[in-house]
């Protein structure tokens, strides 16, 4: 089993296939009983597929919701899948049932969480919090060891080896998100999951947070899937674009391609949304209606509802992502070429 | 006269280490129907400017000093009482979270009868016929069969819109709109702001935008404040502070926010981050970050001053009647 990615120079760092999570959110048993109901089932993820070159980024973006988050931790394996497979450089997760097998995989995966005041254990010195990632995969054993590369991480980050003997409440939003970051960094991944990680900062805290993950990319050579609702942080952050509407992919594109040629009504109302900070007065068509839940999602293309440009067909059938060049569409208008470029 | 005018408002908060200015000798004023966008990041004293115009400072916070002025009429001083008059009648409030500014345990058509029953004298059924034209003027579909619902019935944009209703139902004439769609989502978002704006627009109501998206200050303002560390260091048109911002600090805070339409590899930034209210610097308070400081920022306090175009900012680079010292 190749680990350090030999010959994987081609092979996707990431791919995942049909990838589903289902969360009961029935009522307890003695309600349904009395009231009569049947069990309610949350589709989060209803089939997902997509994969991530190494060293690049993709990003999934959408609105609360649309199942953005349930992929990430899905791919990190805080949650198992209902259905479809995930494998990391040509390994399939499922396969591996011990925590044990798991191990030299997980180590190669590490997560940011949005919350940077809920992601650091308040009781931890920092040099611990970075070191635990250290310790639990075993990678050094030596103190002084770990010390010189917590330091090492530390200054990756743009703090100072001696903040290792601090506790999380002595740093602004910012410094705590760098933290989590060095944590990240500590076991060596290849690969990020990073889960809105500046939605919590101030913009010019974000600015520094996301050069700071451009750098370590191009510094180590790391993958990214980044997840957001934030189309411009998307954009500056991203070669592929994934845009989430209920629980499945409904474009999939290049970061340049999804911007100027944006092709899932969806995508365009999105685009259309976002205040515009250059002003160029362009004309906003506001489109009304809200994300349905998804306890109920609406029949066949789970869009159709507030799509200006639905028919019977998209009603009844759920379309499928077809590719077109480098961009890929579920969209039964796009498919017959219904809509207007 | 300006609607509103405030003349070197101080917020203080006495703590056990000593007293916190939050917000720092800051004045500006907004005319009948304009909407004024405030702009900082967190802890940059905005909502507490906004709060603080209204007098809903949580104590120990206190007005230090300084004038609020509603059509002349000085509002800091008015006793507590007539102060409750004057929010909801003549200063409307719309807060972030939809679901801490309605009442649970009532219907909506009840929060606004009752609102419009207390400000405008309005009999019963007037209230409710009204209270239905409110709900149909904010997109609520189905107004009439809605309007006995509880909050907890609508989502989240929807209730935005029912707070909307209520902050414009008294007819105020200015509102004060405290991250109105901070919690929403892009696409509710844009509903809900087109909203405000048309509806103040329709009843010539006066807007104070507080907010930290720099997007919705540019789609809804017609004039920005940009905040830090409690004072204002730049005002003027929105094009122009968006487009040629006079201020170091609103340069940077403009280039560090990613572009839609320009791709660029390293977004601007500003190192360090904003000073707490403990530690802030002599002089002017962005002396430390700013790549252009010199001897007079670490040592004097700069007010607003004209620069060449039409906003003011309070930077020593435009001392000297609106000439910069640094053309660049």
């Amino acid at each position: 089993m190749p680990l350090d990615g030999a010959g994987g120079a081609t092979r996707p760092l990431l791919e995942v296939e049909d990838l589903a999570r289902d969360f009961d959110v029935s009522k307890p048993l003695l309600f349904r009983l009395l009231q009569g109901e049947g069990r309610r089932i949350l589709h989060a993820v209803a089939g997902v597929s997509f994969s991530i070159p190494r060293g690049t980024t993709l990003s999934l973006v959408g609105e609360s919701g649309c199942g953005k988050t349930t992929v990430a931790r899905l791919v990190v394996g805080l949650y198992a899948p209902t259905r479809g497979s995930i494998r990391i450089d040509g390994i399939d997760m499922a396969t591996l049932r011990s925590r044990a097998a798991q191990a030299p995989v997980r180590r190669r995966i590490q997560m940011i969480f949005q919350d940077p005041y809920a992601s650091l254990n308040p009781r931890w010195r920092v040099g611990n919090i970075i070191a635990e990632p250290i310790r639990a995969f075993g990678l050094m054993r030596d103190r002084s060891e770990i010390e010189a590369r917590v330091g090492e991480l530390l200054r990756q980050v743009g703090l100072s080896p001696k903040d290792a003997e601090k506790y999380p409440h002595e740093f602004s939003g910012g410094q705590r998100q760098r933290i989590s970051i060095a944590r990240a960094l500590s076991s060596d991944p290849e690969f990020l999951v990073c889960d809105e990680p500046t939605s919590a900062l101030d913009v010019s805290v974000q600015a520094q947070i996301l050069n700071l993950m451009k750098d370590l990319q191009q510094r180590l050579g790391l993958t990214y899937l980044f997840i957001s609702h934030n189309l411009a942080v998307v954009r500056h952050m991203s070669d592929r674009i994934g845009v989430m509407y209920l629980g499945r992919i409904v474009e999939l594109a290049p970061g340049e391609a999804l911007f100027a040629h944006p092709q899932h009504p969806y995508t365009r109302l999105l685009l259309e949304a976002i205040p515009d900070l250059e002003m160029t007065g362009r004309q906003r068509t506001p489109v009304g209606g809200e994300v349905p839940s998804p306890i109920d999602p609406p029949s066949g293309c789970a869009f159709h509802p507030r799509c200006p440009f639905a028919n019977a067909r998209c009603k009844a059938e759920v379309p499928a992502l077809l590719r077109r060049g480098e961009v890929e569409v579920a969209c039964h208008a796009v498919a017959e070429g219904r809509l207007p470029a | 006269m300006p609607l509103l005018e405030v003349r070197n408002l101080r917020v203080e908060f006495p703590t056990r280490r000593g007293v916190l200015t939050a917000v720092d000798r800051v004045s500006f004023s907004i005319d009948e129907g304009e909407v004024l966008g405030v702009v900082g990041e967190s802890g940059a004293g905005k909502s507490i400017t906004g709060n603080a115009i209204i007098r809903l400072i949580e104590p120990p916070g206190r007005i230090a000093g300084g004038e609020v002025l509603l059509s002349g009429r000085r509002i800091d001083t008015l006793p507590p009482q007539e102060m409750r008059r004057v929010r909801g009648k003549e200063i409307g409030a719309i807060f972030q979270d939809p679901l801490t500014t309605l009442n649970p345990l009532y219907s909506i058509g009840r929060q606004l009868a009752e609102t419009m029953q207390t400000h405008l004298g309005l009999s019963d059924r007037e209230a409710r016929a009204r209270a239905i034209k409110w709900l149909e003027d904010v997109g609520i579909p189905g107004a009439a069969q809605r309007i006995d619902a509880y909050p907890h019935q609508f989502s989240g944009g929807m209730r935005q819109r029912v707070v909307i209703a209520l902050a414009l139902c008294a007819e105020p004439r200015l509102v004060i709109a405290d991250e109105p769609t901070t919690a929403l989502d892009v696409s509710i978002q844009a509903q809900v702001i087109a909203l405000l704006k048309r509806l103040c627009r329709e009843h010539g109501t006066a807007v104070m935008l507080v907010t930290h998206d720099m997007g919705v200050i540019a789609e809804a303002a017609d004039r920005v404040a940009v905040m830090y560390a409690g004072r204002i260091v730049e005002i003027g048109p929105v094009r122009e502070v968006v487009k040629q911002a006079r201020h170091p600090y609103t340069e940077g805070l403009m280039g560090s926010i990613p572009s839609l339409t320009r791709r660029v590899e390293r977004l601007r930034q500003i190192d360090g981050a904003m000073p707490r209210l403990s530690d802030i610097p002599p002089g002017c308070a962005f002396n430390p970050r700013c790549a252009k400081a010199f001897d007079r920022c670490r040592a004097d306090r700069p007010e607003l001053m004209p620069t060449q175009g039409a906003s003011r900012a309070a930077c020593w680079l435009y001392a000297e009647n609106g000439s910069a010292r640094d053309a660049a």
